[in-house]
């Protein structure tokens, strides 16, 4: 079974997806980080495979893939990474980037590299749905990897029910028209998307993303749906940092703001 | 403003044979929707028409003359005719889609309007169409590009429009796109991206190419009255994005008795790693949300081009030219800086013309190509060349003398 279907089975609540940049700070911290994250306690790990053009990056994550393509990462790279990381990893992995450098590496090569080092899901924001559903549904079924889409605020009822019946794993809610790492917490018109978001009882878990930074906007998010993606405040985070495990676990206890000595 | 049907216009969701469509993340699906939706019911209403038909003549001084260049035909042993879009109000054909689009937005109700630039032509275009509306306008521009073209950025600035530097990436012109593509992502209901030329998403080449058509709808109705026939052998045109080959192949796709050659910028050559030919070094891959030819890494990251003219200087190029040259129905020859100097300093002696650098590698194609004396060539020369006197003193020993 997909990793990504067995975590919702058997959680709904309060799930926390921590997004890193592949190859930052340094070309060779990837899998540290997953391990580091997934013993702080974090659900899932949604992996940036880095671009030159990213259109729905804010700065912050822009600034990460230009340093992680500046110390060399690239697809092939990453798939070396990750070769050998199911030996220790358990948690599910999701890959987020852009659909060109997928097109170059060849879609049904990439899909087939994920099955084997153990990818469960991807993200592709700027993979239109017709195509998808025409060009490669059947390969994404063929080596079981979840596509995940976006939706957003302005995303129309009808719309939002289409993205849901062709993603698998979750559907990953933009939690304001913008790009990452925009917003300051949430006001009420979010929290009204998020009621709606709710009451649309899709068939996917839903994960918001998009200003979540903190315990305040994390556990508001979680009192709306099943949980949270966190992105641009991590990449903060470890930038400059001096010790990779204790900034992910510090991290990840600022948000879930349980006390160090509870999360032991 | 004309459809046409044959192989090689745009299908229904904006392919060109196969390249194009909309490749955007869902955050500006509702914009580019609503684009698409509207652009060809607004233009096709009547008042739109007028109100555009009487800017272009009026404002932007259409229809641009059709000149019969005698003494380069005379050098080439051929007719040539000058297509004067040089003469057009801020200097090139960007102000034919500005004009357009402002006129979209307008209908649309946007009261904000973003743009990117590399040279500043598009931003200058823009920011005067925006002056003229009494709209915000808010030019992405690379901090590179800033440098290097400062008397357009003044030309913006005074026309009221807040220049905004971009730091990210490459700090040129694709980068301004990237940066003024996420300012819409954030302002998904008030604004209107002016894109300046046939690349991005779907609707953005089709609308743009059906804005500058008016070239070639002009240049029919001038060549009948000097030639006795409404096409030539050949037309030739420079391709960035490709919006002024766009305009000026427009109503001869169709043709087949129409020779459609475009010219790329080669830069210091198309082989010495600092070159903008698109078409010959670029290969299948998604650009700015359009599937089309790239200049590209084999790991597909976008590379840098490098042309000696800012506006030439783009990785991609729009879809419909990436169809017609891969199908054979436009030829590309790429030109380098070199070529497009001395192109320029021939046409400033022997007709008293200045082009724009953009332009000057099309009117090098003459060199490249042997046409028949009773042939007749139409050449789009799309802007003028003042805004480049900076960089012709840089690299032309003749002017410091
Ligand atoms: C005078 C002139 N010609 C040509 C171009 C290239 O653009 P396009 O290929 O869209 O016509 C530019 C762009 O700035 C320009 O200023």
């Amino acid at each position: 079974m997909n990793r990504l279907d067995q975590l919702f089975n058997s959680k709904k609540e309060n799930i926390l997806n921590i997004y890193c940049t592949a190859g930052y700070p340094n070309l060779e911290d990837t899998t540290s980080i997953i391990k580091a994250l997934e013993n702080s306690g974090v659900d899932l790990v949604e992996l940036g495979m880095p671009y030159s053009d990213p259109l729905a990056d804010g700065p912050t994550i822009q600034a990460s893939g230009t340093e992680a393509l500046a110390n060399g990462m690239s697809i092939v790279t990453l798939f070396e990474q990750l070769k050998d990381v199911r030996k220790e990893v358990k948690l599910p992995l999701v890959l987020m980037g852009y659909l060109n450098p997928v097109l170059q590496y060849g879609v049904e090569a990439f899909l087939k590299q994920c099955q084997q080092v153990g990818v469960d899901g991807l993200i592709l924001p700027d993979l239109p749905l017709y195509e998808y559903e025409e060009a490669y549904q059947e390969l994404f079924e063929q080596y079981n990897i979840h596509p995940i889409f976006l939706v957003t605020p302005l995303t129309p009822v009808e719309r939002i029910h289409k993205i849901d019946s062709l993603s698998k794993g979750f559907v990953y809610a933009v939690s304001t028209a913008s790009t990452t790492g925009k917003q300051s917490g949430f006001g009420q018109e979010q929290l009204t998307y998020f009621q709606r978001l709710k009451d649309l009882k899709l068939n996917n878990p839903i994960l918001v993303g998009f200003g979540v930074a903190d315990h305040q906007t994390y556990s508001t998010v979680c009192d709306y749906v099943n949980g949270a993606v966190v992105g641009s405040a991590f990449i903060r985070a470890l930038k400059g940092s001096g010790n990779l495990e204790k900034t992910v676990e510090d991290f990840v206890t600022m948000l879930k703001a349980t006390t160090l000595l509870e999360h032991r | 403003m004309t459809t046409s049907t044959a192989a090689y216009s745009i299908d229904e969701r904006g392919y060109y044979g196969p390249f194009g469509g909309a490749y955007i993340p869902e955050m500006l699906y509702n914009n580019v929707e609503e684009l698409r939706q509207n652009y060809l019911e607004i233009t096709q209403t009547k008042s739109f028409q007028k109100e555009f038909e009487q800017l272009l003549k009026d404002y932007v001084g259409r229809p641009t003359p059709l000149y019969k260049a005698e003494r380069l035909s005379e050098r080439y042993q051929t007719n040539i005719y000058l297509k004067r879009e040089d003469l057009c109000h801020t200097g090139a054909h960007k102000i034919n889609n500005t004009i357009g689009q402002i006129l979209v937005a307008q209908r649309l109700g946007k009261t904000r309007i973003i743009a990117e630039t590399g040279a500043g032509q598009h931003g200058v275009a823009t920011a005067t169409v925006c002056a003229l509306m009494g709209l915000e306008c808010i030019v992405y521009m690379g901090a590179k590009d800033i440098e290097r073209q400062s008397p357009n950025v003044a030309r913006m600035r005074l026309l009221g429009a807040t220049v905004h530097p971009v730091h990210s990436g490459s700090k040129t012109l694709k980068d301004a796109t990237n940066e003024a593509i996420r300012d819409w992502i954030n302002h998904p209901q008030n604004t209107h991206y002016i894109i300046g030329s046939v690349v991005g998403p779907h609707p953005y080449p089709d609308m743009v190419a059906r804005f500058q058509s008016v070239i070639s709808e002009e240049i029919q109705k001038q060549l009948l009255s000097k030639t006795c026939r409404n096409y030539p052998d050949v037309i030739i045109a420079c391709v960035g994005g490709g919006s002024n080959a766009a305009g000026a192949f427009y109503h001869y796709i169709d043709n087949p008795n129409v020779k459609l050659i475009c010219a790329e910028a080669a830069g210091k050559g198309v082989n010495s790693g600092e070159s903008a030919a698109t078409s010959i070094l670029g290969t299948e891959g998604i650009i700015h949300g359009s599937k089309t030819l790239l200049m590209q890494t084999k790991d597909g990251q976008i590379i840098e081009p490098h042309s000696i003219s800012a506006g030439l200087d783009y990785p991609g190029i729009g879809p419909m030219h990436a169809h017609l040259i891969n199908s054979g129905r436009a030829k590309s020859i790429a030109i380098t800086d070199q070529e497009a100097l001395e192109a320029t300093q021939q046409l400033a002696q022997l007709e008293g013309i200045i082009p724009a650098l953009e332009s000057a590698h099309a009117l090098a194609i003459l060199e490249q190509q042997q046409f028949d004396k009773n042939q007749v060539v139409v050449i789009n020369l799309s802007g003028r060349g003042d805004k480049d006197l900076g960089t012709l003193m840089d690299n032309l020993e003749m002017l410091n003398a």
